[in-house]
């Protein structure tokens, strides 16, 4: 698979680490959420066949994080976008 | 018709007119008591022994595609219950005894063949590891040896035993480990449930779930609705897609992983082997080729075949212990879609809903734990409580903090 990384082009999927659902992106606030809501973020997972947008980490590259969607049967990226940018668009300050 | 040496004498002088069917090919009833969703080696293992152990009767098992179609005819075919964590052992353990037992149980002759199992050791910690490990597997009744490097070099004496990085410093040995005929596995447990009245309808897939008052009515399939009082659903592979009809999310990712088989050689390796700092795993078949495998691709998928960085991966692991297969050529490579679970084992539990089962997240282990899955499950669909070795196998672990993680790495499902 090749990732259209959104600063470097085009790289080689081997060149970065895979984490999971960018759903961890949305991470409850650890002061006011209950046990069941972060149980719910860190154990469940939607897990599509289909569309999925995922965070991936350029470690062999710049080390930046990147939210790809790729569809989960045929393996086609579509989108690559930094993970900086889809955090701060969802309201994420830092 | 029950098969015997005798059997194939008698036919083979008569011209073979004497073989049937080996199951039927119902029409679906309007209604059962119980359906189990998925015609893999775990639905049909559930509704042979719902039928023959806990007595139970109108039995569907509903499956997409064909019997067997998925990953129990995928995987590579080990068998072994080297597990430490207790909540593991003595489920796997019974899980070799009912193999042990199998083929005289059923009927059928699925090759099982127990040439024992070796986990490579390369380091004191490992040893120490392996020590640990081998001792918790005794005192549930396992088998365990520990194996000295000299002990190795007699078993497989053209190994690279001085490899700068991993040199071969033991191995821990279950010798009751070994492999079964994997297709053979999900034939004869069909079988033996068509014999005791299971319908098994192939070519019908679950479109939905009726649920009134927080209890199930039945599915919806491609040949229309069928009632139950009971419906188990065991499909690993595609756990999330099928109880996300009954709205609920798991703590599963589906991912593929890839298998590969050589061409044809002469006996070489007469047991199960596994390198697993090199991430790499071998056997051989019974036909000569060389059956391995590696790590999963690790990124959620579902689409049944892998990318070639893992194939280069295991091909270098696979150098890297057995210098001697350089010239061999691999024959075919293939993928299975599995349920990575977040602590790296499996769930067999009730769901919020009254009437609905759930057996999955599997990880990579689910072959060998067929006989013991099925028989949990139906334990647990029979009689509402789990089986006395499945009792830690519960959705609500990762709410308590009981997690079954043996190798410890969190909720990281790409990396169990």
């Amino acid at each position: 698979m090749i990732i259209h990384h959104p600063i470097l082009g085009p790289r080689d999927a081997q060149e970065f680490v895979y984490l999971g659902d960018a759903s961890l992106i949305d991470r409850p606030d650890g002061m006011t959420a209950g046990v069941e809501a972060f149980h719910d973020y860190l154990y469940n997972r939607t897990n599509p066949a289909g569309e999925h947008q995922e965070l991936w980490y350029h470690e062999q590259g710049d080390r930046s994080w990147l939210v790809v969607t790729r569809n989960t049967v045929t393996h086609e990226i579509t989108k690559v976008e930094l993970a900086r940018d889809v955090a701060r668009a969802r309201g994420r300050t830092k | 018709m029950r098969y015997s040496g005798f059997r194939v004498i008698a036919e083979a002088l008569t011209g073979h007119k004497g073989w049937k069917p080996v199951w039927r090919d119902p029409t679906p009833q309007a209604d059962y008591d119980y359906i189990i969703i998925g015609g893999g080696g775990h639905g049909l293992a559930t509704a042979y022994y719902l039928a023959k152990e806990f007595g139970q009767a109108r039995i569907a098992v509903l499956e997409k595609g064909y019997l067997g179609g998925g990953n129990v005819g995928r995987n590579t075919t080990i068998i072994r219950s080297n597990y430490l964590l207790d909540g593991n052992e003595p489920f796997y353990e019974f899980s070799l005894k009912l193999w042990e037992g199998l083929e005289q149980d059923f009927n059928y002759n699925a090759m099982v063949s127990q040439r024992g199992i070796i986990n490579l050791i390369h380091t004191d910690a490992q040893r120490d590891a392996a020590t640990r490990r081998g001792n918790a597997m005794i005192m549930h009744g396992a088998d365990a040896r520990l194996l000295s490097r000299e002990d190795v070099r007699q078993m497989y004496p053209w190994l690279n035993f001085d490899n700068a990085r991993f040199p071969i410093k033991g191995a821990l040995m279950q010798p009751r480990g070994g492999t079964v005929r994997h297709d053979a596995v999900a034939w004869g447990y069909a079988r033996g449930a068509d014999q005791r009245g299971v319908d098994l309808i192939q070519n019908c897939e679950v479109t939905g779930m009726r649920i009134e008052n927080g209890r199930i009515k039945g599915v919806e399939t491609t040949r229309g609705f069928i009632g139950a009082k009971k419906v188990g659903v065991a499909v690993a592979g595609s756990s999330s897609k099928v109880m996300a009809h009954a709205g609920m999310r798991l703590p599963i990712e589906s991912h593929v992983l890839q298998a590969f088989v050589s061409e044809g050689l002469k006996p070489l390796i007469n047991g199960v082997m596994t390198f697993g700092a090199g991430h790499f795993y071998v056997s051989q078949s019974d036909k000569g080729g060389l059956v391995f495998g590696g790590d999963i691709d690790g990124y959620n998928s579902y689409a049944q075949r892998g990318n070639l960085p893992v194939i280069e991966d295991v091909a270098e692991g696979g150098m890297a212990l057995m210098p001697a297969i350089g010239r061999v050529r691999l024959l075919r490579s293939w993928g299975g879609i599995m349920d990575m679970s977040m602590d790296g084992s499996p769930i067999i539990d009730k769901t919020h809903v009254e009437g609905l089962y759930f057996n999955g997240g599997w990880c990579y282990g689910g072959f060998k734990a067929t006989p013991a899955s099925g028989w949990a499950f139906a334990h647990l669909l029979a009689k509402d409580e789990p089986h006395k070795t499945a009792t830690a196998y519960r959705f609500n672990r990762f709410l308590k903090g009981r997690m079954i993680d043996e190798k410890g790495q969190g909720a990281q499902p790409n990396l169990h």
